[in-house]
């Protein structure tokens, strides 16, 4: 099914095709690909069954530019940085290695784009598709130089990697930020990649991030979207699970006008595990949309999802996860939940669980749950001198909590409890 | 300390509650007992103010204010406490950070700062033992996978941690085992003083021998049809509910 293709993305191309051609580290076979794929597909509106309840339009109307960011030497990164973490910073979709720490742990390569190695260069893209995909298409078209990590063979990353996404830009921005995560065998990591802005920029993120988890490999990794009011995001995560490998995922979405989560998991190696949570807390006219798939290719792995929203004001949440049993994955176990609070009578949510089945001998069940504070126990609070106010604060904290709790990084989980507790008060 | 004029109310229309006198004296301890359905709850859920409960007639002073104009947050704070017959599961709220709010919340109405962090926990143990609870429970979430006596200890644990002048304690026997009741009842008796009072609503006279009221009272049908001495307890066990529905339906009729 493709997408109509609308003026406003042609308008998007047209300005944008001078940056054509300028990304030295795909080939020319891929950019080209990618650009003719993305002139086929044309940016999806929200007649794309995909796309239904996420209305892009807004931004693809807006003069989003591809801008060859200035190549910042300093900047005052202290309020996004967290303790105990080494951190990597992209600035409006450009790794920047001078504003990185230049930290050496043991096992552990970062490389900008330009530098890699043609066989490096040959792992990008191998993972996502641009086909089927338009924003893939457009990332792969555009993106600036992003960065390359691996953790080499049985090295497990003591110290977090925070990657700070920073938005700086006092006109309308388009970036198209992207890197590759590659866990070798029996290795193991943390990541943290952190999405700001500075100044409230109006940009439009379009992020890309492939991530690979070789056999008995680990990656934990964690997403926190806090691009600023006037922000907006389509995030695409293409993982793939090995042999015994783990991938955990919490994205935790704090500000952002619009913001799309495309969660492709595929579990490639038998007894591979992912566990994906969500949480978003939304008010005014937000919207936030995640769409996770769960691709179950070989037997013996299981998969877990855990969705919730906190919905406000005439803001939307959507959550629309696919379960694929492929007729191999024998044994397979998957579970998903969607957890949702309405806060006001204009808020809405719109949940859809999506499970396609193909193997006869699985565990596969989801849920869905919406609801407003619970009367009983806010009534219980009140009974006990707790006034309303604080009272809805400490269940909303409650609900938050299954998903907060799974921060294992404790200025992180600090940081996001601080700033989820201020949220749209 | 509490007094209660002619209360009525209602809930989705139907009246429950049909005019009730009751006046409770610092230092006393009033039983309210009578048959499934007669109204028990509905008081205690009036007086703790529940929004399901409307009052359709009557007044409520407490302690020189009047109780129905005020929210349940306040009328807590004011030194109202209600133990629950059913105490509420809150998964995620930990039963420490819920009662340091609580506590709070209380003493800043009083124009009080927030209690020291050293003098809170000095306060959970020792009232911790009052009720026999395990400090482990205190740092689970609020009732969550408690067996039916730990939630209403935990009831007394909140009440010793609040120190309220007046508690109603909702059938509070309820579901609780021998041991546990003697647990709870010797809570409750230890934090009696001459300054604080208690209304004890159950079905069954068995608390009252641990709980010992000055005053008994016998609610049929939304009113309070006869009131005396404790050995009316006594009395009501022997005879049977059905006995006093049968005199007071004749007198209805």
């Amino acid at each position: 099914m493709l997408a109509e293709k609308t003026n406003t993305a042609q308008q998007i191309m047209d300005r944008l095709s001078h940056f054509a051609g300028k990304v030295d580290f795909m080939s020319d076979a891929t950019l080209t690909e990618s650009l003719r794929c993305l002139e086929n597909l044309g940016l999806p509106t929200n007649k794309h069954e995909d796309y239904k309840y996420c209305n892009l339009d807004v931004i693809l109307k807006r003069e989003f530019k591809n801008i060859e960011a200035p190549i910042e030497k300093t900047m005052d990164l202290s309020k996004f940085k967290l303790e105990d973490t080494i951190t990597l910073v992209m600035l409006n979709g450009q790794f920047n290695e001078t504003l990185s720490d230049k930290t050496v742990l043991k096992g552990l390569h970062i490389s900008a784009f330009s530098n890699l190695q043609t066989h490096e260069k040959n792992k990008l893209h191998s993972l996502s598709e641009t086909n089927t995909d338009a924003f893939v298409a457009l990332n792969t078209a555009f993106s600036g130089s992003g960065f390359f990590m691996r953790i080499e063979k049985n090295i497990s990353l003591q110290i977090p990697i925070h990657i700070l996404y920073i938005s700086n830009s006092s006109t309308e921005t388009l970036a198209n930020p992207r890197n590759f995560i590659h866990v070798e065998a029996g290795a193991s990591a943390t990541v943290i990649e952190h999405f700001v802005s500075i100044e409230n920029s109006k940009t439009f993120t379009n992020f890309l991030s492939e991530k690979l988890i070789e056999p008995n490999a680990r990656l934990t990794a964690y997403t926190i979207q806090d691009g600023g009011k006037q922000s907006y995001a389509v995030h695409t995560n293409q993982v793939q699970v090995n042999r015994d490998g783990h991938y955990d995922n919490t994205t935790i979405t704090l500000s952002g006008q619009t913001v799309r989560n495309n969660h492709n998991v595929v579990l490639a190696g038998t007894n591979g595990q992912a566990h994906l949570y969500g949480l978003f807390k939304i008010n005014d006219t937000q919207l936030v949309d995640n769409h996770t798939l769960m691709d179950h290719q070989v037997p013996h792995c299981e998969s877990n999802e855990l969705y919730k929203g906190i919905i406000d004001g005439k803001s939307t949440g959507v959550f629309n996860g696919k379960i694929f049993v492929r007729k191999d994955a024998q044994k397979t176990n998957a579970y998903q939940s969607s957890k949702n609070i309405l806060l006001s009578d204009d808020a809405t949510i719109n949940t859809k669980p999506q499970l396609e089945i193909y193997a006869d001998d699985v565990k596969c069940s989801h849920g869905t749950s919406t609801g407003k504070i619970d009367e009983q126990a806010l009534f219980y609070l009140n009974a006990r001198g707790i006034g309303k106010e604080s009272g809805t604060r400490l269940l909303l904290q409650a609900f938050m909590g299954e998903v907060t709790n799974q921060l294992e990084v404790d200025s992180l989980k600090h940081l996001v409890e601080q700033r989820l507790v201020y949220l749209n008060d | 300390m509490i007094s209660i004029k002619n209360l009525h109310a209602s809930v989705d229309g139907k009246a429950i509650l049909k005019g009730i006198n009751l006046e409770v004296k610092a230092g006393e301890i009033h039983a309210i007992m009578g048959p499934n359905g007669s109204g028990k709850s509905t008081l205690s859920s009036v007086l703790a103010g529940k929004e399901d409960y409307e009052v359709t007639e009557g007044e409520v002073v407490f302690n020189g204010k009047d109780l129905l104009e005020m929210a349940p947050e306040d009328r807590a704070r004011e030194g109202l406490f209600l133990a629950f017959q059913y105490p509420v599961e809150i998964p995620g709220v930990s039963n420490i950070n819920f009662l340091k709010t609580a506590l709070n919340e209380k003493r800043a109405y009083q124009g009080l700062e927030p209690i020291e962090a050293k003098d809170f926990l000095t306060l959970v143990k020792e009232k911790q033992k009052l009720v026999e609870l395990d400090g482990k429970l205190a740092n689970r979430s609020v009732n969550e996978g408690f067996s039916g006596g730990e939630k209403k200890r935990n009831e007394i644990f909140q009440m010793a941690m609040l120190q309220p002048t007046l508690a109603i304690l909702d059938e509070t026997d309820s579901g609780l085992d021998i041991d546990a009741l003697r647990v709870v009842a010797n809570g409750v008796n230890t934090l009696k003083t001459d300054a604080n009072a208690y209304i004890v609503i159950t079905h069954y006279q068995r608390l009252l021998d641990h709980i010992v009221p000055n005053f008994v009272h016998i609610l049929y049908n939304g009113r309070i049809v006869k009131s005396g001495g404790k050995e009316l307890a006594l009395e009501l066990e022997a005879k049977g509910y059905d006995e006093i529905k049968k005199e007071f339906d004749i007198i209805n009729a």
